[in-house]
């Protein structure tokens, strides 16, 4: 059994990997749907979104990709607050956010992706990168680079993300919008801005997340559906507004769905991520370390 | 509105006397406008008639959980694809069953997954309903697109019958009419709901849940009949698809587009009656036929998108809530 073995090894390990990135897919809903409420089920469009950007920076500037999507922070970090406005003014001061909030991002969910469809085709896209194709040999198991490069941009903007919330004063506003609106308000913040500038943030990560994606698979524009029962999944399990909790999911996931993979074959991965996600629903919808 | 509050047993859909004329004159419509088809002998007419009602039937069905109740299904997809798979798995095992059957089997099916997933995630919030249809659309997929005896990823082809049954004519003629009579069935059910003391149990759970449950409203078991209602319905609309598309493969079974056609159309025309998604799959059916005869077909997929946000920002209430503002 030892091909099993071998076998078994490098699927918990590429899972872990995977899992990592799947943090950073979650990271922005976890700010949006578990910090803010706002029920952003657009933000794998956004994800792609940031795909393409990177494609565009590396294809047509010949820049790394992940470089390239730092370079785009500031723009979607812009898209975000603006998407978050008109969200406010439509539903969130009418009260009425959810048969017509949520379809409003259905509705900018299917826009992004047709667009998308318009400027780039059906086409799979792939970018160039050094690290894409190379593993490390660690003799037991290989460490592919294209897992490997989007697991470390990942964690690096998870705990940045982490630490930013926990430490800054900015961070901590946004944690007490998060607990307490009206105390807020009595306290002369004002909980929109406030908002704003955290649904910035949540769009903001999409645009590395989605180079990462990039790195890790070809991409064309409907993959983005897949990610929306991974990310809520991750993110319902995880407990919401939970960060520990949601990187916790989001490798058990990846390794649930990487073990799938390799023994029942790739094309059931997606009905993994549903599978955990309704019996979460069914038996802890709190999750695992909900608050 | 206060007597309404009494009214919170539930009867069923059983709308007595009342419901009967409205039904009768859905009927002498539909037969009017199947006997218009007819002496236009036009087989595009037909195409595009299908099309339209489909998404009458289609917009109805949400609108029985989304319009009344407030909760949003995105998996329209899934219960669209499971009518449409029902039908080629059937006709694959017994080729002489006639399309009603498969309809009625299809529209049970559905209903039963309907409502398990409501039993399973309609105890939460109604964002978590929401996502777990969402994510219920990708799960079907999958599991259709692994089933090799429907096709799977490769698809599947249906032989569609070159004279319809009993009335003569194309094949086309026969699907459109068994549309007419799912429209006129579902359109009489959203009615009479409506009109029932089960509709005034939905608008309670939308307007504020809470109270309803405070004040003995059963809500768990009217949004699953809501739930199962509307995704049987869901079902039966794709049960003649195969034969009206011949060709059926995962990525054209589900495609987005019949989610987001079958949730824009009733937010555009209106969510709180039953004349809103008719109004608002006819308006924007039509237009989409239009534009993908005259300007693309890649044009005609977002114009119902792009419709859907400008509504819900700008008009909540749809074509049918202007309309009665004005009066």
């Amino acid at each position: 059994m030892a091909v099993s073995l071998d076998l078994l090894m490098n699927a918990v390990i590429s899972g872990l990997l995977l899992g990592g990135f799947y943090a950073a897919v979650s990271v922005g809903v976890a700010i949006s749907f578990g910090l803010l409420d706002v029920v952003n089920i657009a933000h794998p469009a956004f994800i792609l979104l940031g795909s393409y950007v990177a494609f565009i920076g590396n294809t047509v500037f010949g820049i790394d990709p992940i470089l390239a999507a730092a370079i785009m922070l500031p723009a979607f970090y812009l898209l975000g607050m603006a998407l978050y406005q008109v969200y406010y003014v439509a539903f969130e001061r009418r009260d009425d956010q959810s048969l017509r909030g949520l379809s409003f991002f259905f509705g900018v969910l299917f826009i992004t992706e047709v667009t998308l469809v318009l400027i780039f085709g059906v086409d799979y896209r792939t970018v160039q990168a050094p690290y894409i194709g190379p593993s490390l040999n660690l003799g037991l198991f290989d460490l592919p680079l294209r897992l490997l490069v989007p697991f470390l941009v990942s964690m690096v903007m998870v705990v940045g993300l982490q630490l930013f919330l926990s430490r800054t004063f900015v961070g901590r506003a946004v944690q007490a919008v998060a607990q307490d609106q009206q105390a807020l308000r009595l306290m002369a913040a004002n909980p929109t801005k406030i908002k704003r500038i955290a649904f910035g943030l949540s769009i903001a990560t999409a645009s590395l997340a989605g180079a990462c994606l990039i790195i890790i698979q070809p991409v064309e524009p409907s993959i983005g559906r897949e990610y929306i029962g991974r990310i809520f999944a991750i993110c319902v399990l995880g407990g919401l507004g939970s960060f520990p909790g949601m990187v916790i999911a989001a490798m058990t996931l990846g390794i649930a769905e990487s073990l799938t993979a390799t023994f029942f074959g790739p094309s059931w991965a997606p009905a993994v991520s549903f599978g955990i996600l309704l019996v979460t629903l069914a038996v802890r919808p709190s999750g695992i370390l909900g608050r | 509105m206060a007597s309404l509050a009494d009214k919170t047993a539930v009867s069923g859909a059983a709308p007595g006397l009342r419901g009967v004329p409205f039904t009768l004159a859905l009927i002498a419509v539909a037969v009017v406008i199947f006997a218009f088809g007819r002496w236009l002998d036009s087989s595009y007419a037909f195409f595009i008639g299908y099309v339209v009602v489909q998404y009458i039937v289609l917009g109805t069905a949400w609108n029985i959980l989304g319009g009344y109740t407030g909760y949003v299904n995105f998996g329209i997809t899934a219960f669209f694809a499971i009518g449409a798979y029902s039908t080629v798995a059937l006709h694959k095992l017994v080729p002489t069953l006639p399309l009603p059957v498969m309809i009625v089997v299809s529209g049970v099916l559905a209903g039963l997954v309907g409502l398990g997933t409501g039993y399973l995630t309609l105890r939460l919030r109604g964002v978590f309903f929401s996502i777990a249809t969402l994510a219920l659309a990708v799960v079907v997929q999958t599991l259709i697109t692994n089933w090799d005896f429907v096709g799977g990823a490769r698809g599947a082809y249906v032989l569609r019958p070159k004279v319809a049954p009993l009335i003569g004519g194309e094949y086309v003629q026969y699907l459109f009419l068994l549309m007419l009579g799912m429209g006129v069935i579902v359109l009489a059910t959203a009615r009479a709901i409506e009109r029932s003391s089960l509709g005034y149990g939905f608008a309670a759970i939308r307007d504020d849940e809470g109270a309803a449950e405070a004040s003995g409203v059963p809500t768990l078991k009217l949004k699953l009949i809501a739930t199962t209602l509307s995704g049987g319905f869901m079902g039966m609309a794709g049960a003649p698809l195969p034969f009206y598309v011949t060709y059926l493969d995962p990525a054209s079974g589900f495609s987005l587009n019949y989610a987001v056609n079958a949730i824009a159309m009733p937010l555009i025309g209106g969510t709180g009656s039953w004349l809103g998604p008719v109004v608002g799959a006819v308006l924007v059916g039509g237009l989409q036929e239009y534009l993908r005869v005259t300007i693309s077909s890649a044009v005609n997929v977002l114009v119902a998108g792009v419709l859907m946000v400008a509504f819900v920002i700008a008009a909540p209430q749809g074509i049918v809530g202007l309309f009665q503002r004005k009066r």
